[in-house]
């Protein structure tokens, strides 16, 4: 078995465990590069189905390409898309491009806190109605105690300690000391009433994995990640405030497996063009402490 | 620099403090594996705190390692080589943390190992060479560190290679090299260093370079897990398939297949696989499904091996090397959770036959009991028969983990299975029966009096409610006819008999046993017992059986018949008339002999 084919295996391993552990179960789906392999990791795992609801959280502040992308794709995979908002902090300008809130707090507020409260169901949800072929608002949110979701190890300091389950309290909170032990293809799959768990079936992906496996199974991909013309492309996708496109001419995923391999971005972090992760010494280990993905 | 593509994992053991996350650091330094400006960022940092600059920083990037100078979890790194890639996982090597380094080693093919010049080897050393050789790892680099502090001394090195040499030759570890290195000073880490001239050894990165990729068991017998069975019928979608992640051998379409422990037997039909060409095998490593030529019910946790090889042993009793990491001791008459491949299972602490002082080996402390970081030899038992293997013969299904009060507590090893002279079952009956008051009324009177024998009658079926419904049908006919007869239903159990009972260590095994014993108790009183039960396998049946006796149980299957061995005494369509069905059952108590006539 090649790389890839290590990776794959172990990740579907990952989602088979989790479908067969959690009964409410859920999987982030930011439609960036990663959260998009996850999905298709799903369709490898189930053989072709995604027996779960994807859960998108808006800020209301992404590049308006990926709403559109978002819903053309759930529409086209049947896939059962849920969509959560902190809409109490956006319809009162609470946000940093509204000049009120630092760009770690907005992350807080239209993230973390957004997460948290439509994972609990205690926040209105809005639900792909296919037939309709539009969201709706959802009647009864239940809460989920599973959400699978596409961090990787390689993206910076935290996430390199993650587990691929991980507890985390009724506060969402994580507490990096004391993790559960992983071995043998053994997870802690039991879990306290109240608290739930994130599953991390891509932790030992690098960003050059997802480059190739995206090209080996020819996954299609937003075109956000590549140069239209403009000598710029996006290298991580987020909110259009915090994230910078970069000086790039790769125009398609072999051109992005280059400039990583040996080309100008082989000794550049991912997330350089991600300003939160700058506001103090370790942005984006405050933040995932608190809840952030 | 031509892309490799081969990858190995790497874990970085050793005592706290012994300088693990400063070697790596430097590494990543030397060979240019660090992102741009990543050293600057970090020598900058340390300017700014007015703390000297250290290698280990650029590892323990969370604020709490910088702020107490250890690490806490395991962290992993990516770089590259002239020949593969990497990931080193860099363990903490504080004792607190061991479920960390466990967590760590676990997923490595070759370990590295730190040992401080000039502390030497210290209880950590020793600890981290006995988990890793229990997890499993056979190569194994012992960096002789921080040389710079006892100048370079050959003496020193020697002293500590002929210590730490037999200490790990106790372990069965031989492959083994000894570096003398400074993280510090870079000596011997990426270039060969003029400071020690009387080592002519490889370098770390020569080292690591020569590691071997460990490979997938492919020439050992067949094991796979069934992790689920999956039927979606979205988009009309028919096939039940298999799953699970192969630990060793290879299969083709076609082969014969036996699953353990309930010995049903099928063929693999096609062996599935998303958006890839059709497979005709699949080996060790690989996740694939499978369906099969024939509709057998299986469930998640049974093993499915090739017909023809070598099967794994089916018992209830194991000697198992265990390494507890649970706050609370393991402790016997606990229910804890087993966890062995796909299987779950209740399982207790038999008798702990030895505690092994891990940092001495061979110090055989006498307790009855098993504490936070021992190492014990001990006996289990789960109370239905499980498939397993030595870990002699197949190391990757011979390797459990147990879980106490929702976290994994216990790692273990099966050194061999143990059979039981008798199951803690059977002691019980004979216990039992032995003590037993009988009644001053015989069950003679009470038949002549009742005019009707007693039985205890189950009905089993996939869907509860079909059950049910029999089961009543029965219950309501014979009562019309005079006869003491009453139903029973599991929910009534539940939230009465068996409220006490614990969610995750019980599971099913103690319902169906205080069922089995009220069924003992209410036949002896002379009346027909009748129950409905779903999702029970031969072994229910067989328990039920054995806990009623000595009176007779008869078992009346409704729907596909589910069992191996333990074959119901009627089979009934799920989609009869329920009068007839009834009828049928009425039938045969007559030819029992516990009822002389009935009328529908």
């Amino acid at each position: 078995m090649n790389p890839l084919d290590k990776l794959e295996a172990t990740s579907v391993h990952i989602l088979r465990e989790s479908y067969r552990e959690f009964k409410s179960l859920v999987m982030l789906w930011s439609i960036g590069k990663d959260s998009t392999v996850l999905l298709w990791l799903a369709r490898k795992a189930f053989f072709g189905h995604v027996p779960f609801p994807l859960m998108h959280v808006d800020t209301h502040f992404k590049i308006p390409e990926m709403i559109a992308y978002r819903d053309r794709l759930a529409l086209e995979l049947h896939l059962d898309l849920i969509v959560g908002q902190n809409k109490p902090a956006l319809d009162a300008k609470q946000t940093f491009p509204d000049g009120k809130l630092s760009r770690m707090a907005c992350c807080r507020s239209l993230k973390s806190e957004a997460l948290k409260h439509t994972l609990s169901g205690e926040w209105p949800r809005l639900r792909m109605d296919h037939d309709a072929g539009r969201l709706v608002e959802e009647k009864h949110p239940e809460p989920f105690t599973g959400v699978i979701v596409g961090a990787r190890a390689d993206e910076e300091g935290s996430r390199s300690k993650e587990r691929y389950f991980s507890a985390r309290d009724q506060q969402h909170e994580w507490d990096v000391g004391d993790q559960p032990p992983e071995l043998w293809k053994q997870y802690k799959t039991d879990f306290a009433p109240g608290t739930h768990v994130r599953i991390h079936p891509l932790l030992d992906w690098t960003e050059l994995n997802i480059w190739e496996y995206i090209e080996r199974e020819n996954i299609p991909i937003i075109s956000l990640y590549f140069d239209r013309g403009e000598g710029r492309r996006y290298r991580s996708l987020g909110c259009f405030p915090c994230t910078s496109p970069v000086e790039s001419t790769a125009r398609n995923v072999s051109e992005i497996i280059g400039e990583l391999r040996s080309g100008k971005f082989a000794d550049i972090a991912e997330r350089s063009g991600r300003e939160q992760d700058k506001e103090d010494g370790g942005g984006l280990e405050t933040l995932r402490r608190g809840g952030y993905m | 620099m031509n892309e490799p593509n081969e990858q190995i994992s790497i874990v970085m053991a050793g005592h706290v403090d012994h300088g693990k996350s400063t070697v790596i650091g430097r590494l990543l330094a030397d060979i240019g594996a660090l992102p741009k400006g990543k050293l600057e960022q970090v020598q900058a940092m340390c300017r700014r705190n007015a703390r000297p600059f250290e290698y280990a920083f650029l590892l323990d990037a969370l604020k709490d390692e910088q702020a107490q100078g250890i690490t806490i979890d395991a962290a992993r790194c990516f770089f590259r080589t002239e020949k593969r890639h990497y990931t080193l996982i860099d363990a903490p090597g504080h004792i607190e943390f061991l479920k960390n380094m466990i967590t760590g080693a676990s997923r490595a093919e070759a370990a590295l190992l730190t040992i401080d010049a000039k502390e030497g080897v210290r209880e950590n050393s020793k600890r981290h060479g006995y988990m890793l050789s229990m997890l499993g790892l056979r190569q194994l680099a012992v960096l002789v560190n921080k040389m710079d502090l006892v100048d370079y001394s050959q003496e020193v090195f020697d002293r500590i290679r002929a210590e730490y040499t037999a200490f790990l030759g106790r372990l069965g570890i031989v492959s083994v090299s000894f570096i003398p290195v400074s993280g510090m000073q870079g000596v011997n880490i990426a270039a060969r260093s003029s400071a020690t001239p009387w080592y002519t050894g490889p370098t770390l990165l020569e080292q690591i370079d020569g590691f071997q990729r460990r490979e997938f068991p492919h020439a050992l017998p067949f094991r796979l897990p069934v992790q689920d069975i999956y039927k979606f019928t979205e988009q009309g979608d028919e096939r039940r398939i298999v799953t699970g992640t192969i630990e060793t051998g290879t299969i083709a379409v076609g082969d014969a297949v036996v699953f353990q422990p309930s010995g049903k037997t099928s063929r693999v039909a096609s062996i599935e696989y998303f958006n890839g060409p059709v497979k005709q095998t699949a080996a060790a490593g690989e996740a694939p499904g499978f369906t099969l030529d024939t509709q057998i019910y299986i469930k998640p946790g049974e093993w499915m091996v090739r017909q023809g090889e070598p099967p794994l042993q089916v018992g209830t009793r194991f000697r198992v090397n265990l390494f507890w990491m649970g706050r609370a001791p393991m402790i016997r008459d606990q229910v804890y959770k087993l966890k062995l491949g796909a299987l779950r299972s209740p399982v207790k602490l038999v008798q702990v036959l030895a505690v092994l002082d891990a940092t001495e080996l061979g110090t055989v402390v006498d307790k009855q009991q098993v504490d936070r970081h021992d190492v014990a030899e001990v006996i289990l038992e789960t109370p239905k028969p499980v498939a397993f293997d030595e870990v002699s013969a197949i190391e990757q299904t011979g390797r459990l983990v147990i879980v106490d009060n929702n976290e994994i507590a216990g790692a273990g090893i099966i050194l061999a299975g143990v059979a039981a002279r008798e199951s803690t079952l059977q002691e019980h009956i004979r216990a039992r029966e032995i003590a037993w008051k009988s009644s001053a009324i015989s069950t003679v009177e009470r038949s002549a009096a009742y005019g009707h024998g007693a039985k205890f009658v189950v009905f089993t079926s996939a869907d509860a409610a079909v059950g049910e419904a029999f089961a009543r049908a029965l219950e309501r006919n014979l009562f019309a006819l005079k006869f003491k007869a009453y139903y029973l239903g599991m929910e009534n159990v539940t939230r009465g008999l068996d409220a006490d009972l614990r969610p995750d260590g019980d599971l099913r095994d103690t319902p169906i046993r205080r069922l089995g014993e009220l069924a003992r108790i209410l036949t002896d009183s002379g009346q027909i017992f009748i129950t409905s039960v779903s999702d029970v396998d031969d072994y229910d049946l067989k328990t039920l059986e054995l806990l009623n006796s000595p009176h007779e149980i008869l078992t009346i299957n409704i729907g596909e018949n589910r069992f191996s061995e333990f074959g119901p005494s009627l089979n009934l369509d799920a989609t009869a008339d329920i009068a007839q069905g009834v009828g049928r059952v009425c039938e045969l108590l007559r030819q029992k002999h516990v009822i002389l006539e009935y009328q529908i």
